[in-house]
């Protein structure tokens, strides 16, 4: 190995290696984006901007925006070749928490559906 | 090793394992990224057994009358901006500035204390309502999920005032700077927790 080499090395999960501007304008731009997703949330929640069966997939789709907005700009996580490991530890992640939520949700969904009308008391 | 085919591209990318072993920065670092990810695998257990739960009312009262969205739109504010001054702090500590550290660090304390004070209030107009946790499973449910992030927001909360300690006694050095890092990753994860707490409880279940 010659002194040129340049090392493919980690990065940092949390850490934005760019020079300190860029950084606060970073986080900046991830506070005013995430605002916006904010108020958008609620004002999609309580007015009939979106047709009203929509509304919670409208939700949904605000939040994942919001929680990729806080990925980005606040963890400063990125698609870069340093950052493979942090990536698939939070793909493996995301896997399990979609298992976890979708598949009881489907299988509880399946046995009320299944499930014989009870008495009242 | 200078053969012709290295000299046509003298910037060439090492194998990573000719690098030695990963700088202890990185290796704490990625061992606390694994840890948030499992605590919120932990929470999509709460999560999913709200979603299952959130319309078994038992005929008390639901969310859409225990809600109050005002207060849960200045909660998120609250979260947000001390996380805004989390990144902050965690930029003036690189930099080497434990002064303004010490500011941001403070202010961030501020907000989530503030995000706090709001929860357990609403927590308590619940409960003297009658519609604690005892009350039907959705209040179960709701109660444990959004009381878990209170008590991760509460430790946080512990967390920083003894890291604003460690940097007043002893400096930004590179032990402080760690744990320092581990604190802003795990402030950051909990902001992404209260995004799912606010759309699928809050939002979702004043609908």
């Amino acid at each position: 190995m010659d002194g040129d080499d340049q090392l493919l090395a980690d990065r940092t999960p949390g850490v934005e290696e760019h020079e300190s501007t860029a950084s606060v304008l970073s986080y900046t731009v991830g506070l005013g984006l995430a605002i916006v997703a904010t108020i958008a949330s609620f004002v999609v929640s309580q007015t009939d901007l979106l047709w009203p069966p929509g509304i919670p997939t409208g939700l949904i789709v605000l939040a994942l925006a919001q929680i990729g907005v806080h990925l980005v700009f606040f963890l400063h996580l990125g698609s870069g070749p340093d950052q493979t490991n942090n990536i698939l530890a939070l793909a493996f992640g995301v896997l399990i928490v979609f298992l976890v939520i979708a598949g009881s949700i489907w299988i509880i969904a399946n046995l009320n559906a299944n499930m014989t009308t009870m008495p009242t008391h | 090793m200078s053969t012709a085919a290295f000299e046509v591209a003298p910037k060439r990318l090492a194998p990573q394992s000719d690098g030695g072993p990963a700088p202890t920065r990185i290796v704490v670092a990625y061992g606390f990224w694994i840890f948030i990810l499992s605590d919120i695998v932990m929470f999509s257990a709460l999560f999913a057994a709200y979603a299952v739960l959130s319309n078994n009312t038992a005929g008390g009262p639901s969310g859409a009358e225990l809600f109050n969205l005002r207060n849960v739109f200045l909660m998120t504010m609250c979260l947000l901006f001390s996380s805004y001054t989390a990144g902050l702090g965690a930029l003036s500590a690189e930099q080497r500035k434990p002064e303004r550290f010490l500011v941001f660090a403070a202010v961030t304390f501020v907000l989530g204390a503030a995000f706090l004070f709001l929860e357990m209030s609403e927590f308590a107009g619940m409960i003297s309502k009658g519609a604690g946790p005892w009350r039907s499973a959705f209040l179960s449910a709701f109660f444990t999920l959004v009381g878990m992030h209170g008590a991760h927001v509460t430790g946080g909360l512990v967390w920083l005032a003894y890291m604003m300690a460690q940097v007043a006694a002893k400096g930004l050095r590179p032990a402080v700077l760690r744990r320092l890092l581990c604190f802003s990753l795990f402030w950051h994860a909990l902001d992404i927790v209260w995004i799912g707490v606010m759309t699928l409880v809050y939002l979702m279940g004043a609908q």
